[in-house]
């Protein structure tokens, strides 16, 4: 069998909302992954936005950006732009992802085999 | 299958809540073909019942010229389905089922970039959706393993048949996959990182 020709026209779609660089507060740049992490600061500010501030709400404990995301069921690339407000103004932190290589640490997948023998 | 979530108010119930000593979560891609089990594979092994998270995708319509300057665009709204498994306390895997297209991917910025490695999820009825997946994995350079999921009636091949057919290295493991079993699935992923586990030996310079 061979491989057939590339059967679809990928066209030429355009995302709704592009981010170029933003910062934090601290003027370093912040990445936001699917499964960055975030975390709440505050219990809420009645200066927020309701999006901020259902943001702020569900996350007293950690949870993804791709969670933030279905929950609020807006795209992830809105969840972005909200996050980058709570970042700046220090409202939530971000806990980025574990850094992968193209080969990721041993160390780290021992712990994921450990983790999935469990389940 | 809709796992929609609209019920309560927005944010995970309570039996959802990650430790608040989670400090940092790895993702493994789950790809294949529309229909071929990623959601249910998902779902299987998820401790969460597998969310969905949307992009709208806007197309440029073509021949605009004709229409003397007004913009056609067409909107598409994109969905991925997603589940979660801790690991520990400080660590939590997430699992991504995403369409095999690659013009949906660039949808969910660094789906890929940082990831572990993908499954690819493989039905022996349409063998051609994966020749494309595979490719753009390779060219990626995205570890990957190869699942075959079994569907009543779907032409039986044995292992070393696929692999010639999907032209993979030896390397690759292709094994088959039940994606309503939560065993096999956990095996699917078990068998991904001991192929990553294998690969980092091998070159321990980073690429």
């Amino acid at each position: 069998m061979s491989k057939p020709e590339r059967a679809w026209d990928p066209g030429n779609p355009d995302r709704l909302y592009i981010l170029t660089s933003t910062s934090d507060g601290t003027g370093k740049e912040v990445r936001i992954d699917l499964v960055t992490l975030i975390v709440s600061r505050t219990e809420g500010d009645p200066g927020l936005q309701p999006e901020h501030c259902a943001i702020a709400r569900m996350c007293d404990y950690p949870l993804s950006v791709a969670e933030i995301s279905a929950y609020l069921t807006l795209p992830v690339s809105t969840v972005t732009v909200l996050l980058k407000d709570l970042l700046s103004r220090e409202l939530v932190e971000a806990r980025p992802p574990v850094p992968v290589a193209t080969v990721p640490d041993t160390r780290l997948l021992e712990a994921v085999m450990h983790g999935l023998q469990n389940l | 299958m809709d796992y929609r979530i609209s019920d309560s108010p927005a944010g995970p119930r309570r039996e959802d809540i990650l430790p608040a000593t989670t400090a940092a979560a790895v993702k493994v891609v789950i790809v294949g073909g529309f229909g071929v089990g990623k959601t249910t594979l998902v779902g299987t092994v998820s401790e969460i019942r597998p969310l969905t998270t949307e992009e709208t995708m806007t197309q440029a319509g073509v021949g605009v010229d004709d229409l003397a300057g007004i913009e056609q665009k067409i909107e598409t709204t994109v969905a991925m389905d997603f589940g979660r498994i801790s690991i520990n306390e400080q660590l939590v895997l997430y699992l991504f089922g995403t369409p095999g297209q690659e013009r949906f991917w660039f949808l969910w910025d660094g789906l890929f970039e940082g990831a572990l490695g993908a499954v690819v999820l493989l039905d022996t009825r349409r063998l051609e959706v994966s020749y494309e997946v595979v490719d753009l994995l390779e060219e990626r350079g995205v570890p990957f393993v190869v699942a075959v999921n079994s569907f009543p009636g779907a032409p039986v091949h044995p292992m070393p048949e696929l692999r010639a057919a999907m032209d993979l290295p030896d390397e690759v493991p292709v094994f088959p996959c039940d994606a309503r079993d939560r065993i096999s699935c956990r095996d699917a992923l078990m068998t991904l990182m001991r192929y990553l586990y294998t690969l980092a030996n091998r070159s321990p310079e980073p690429r």
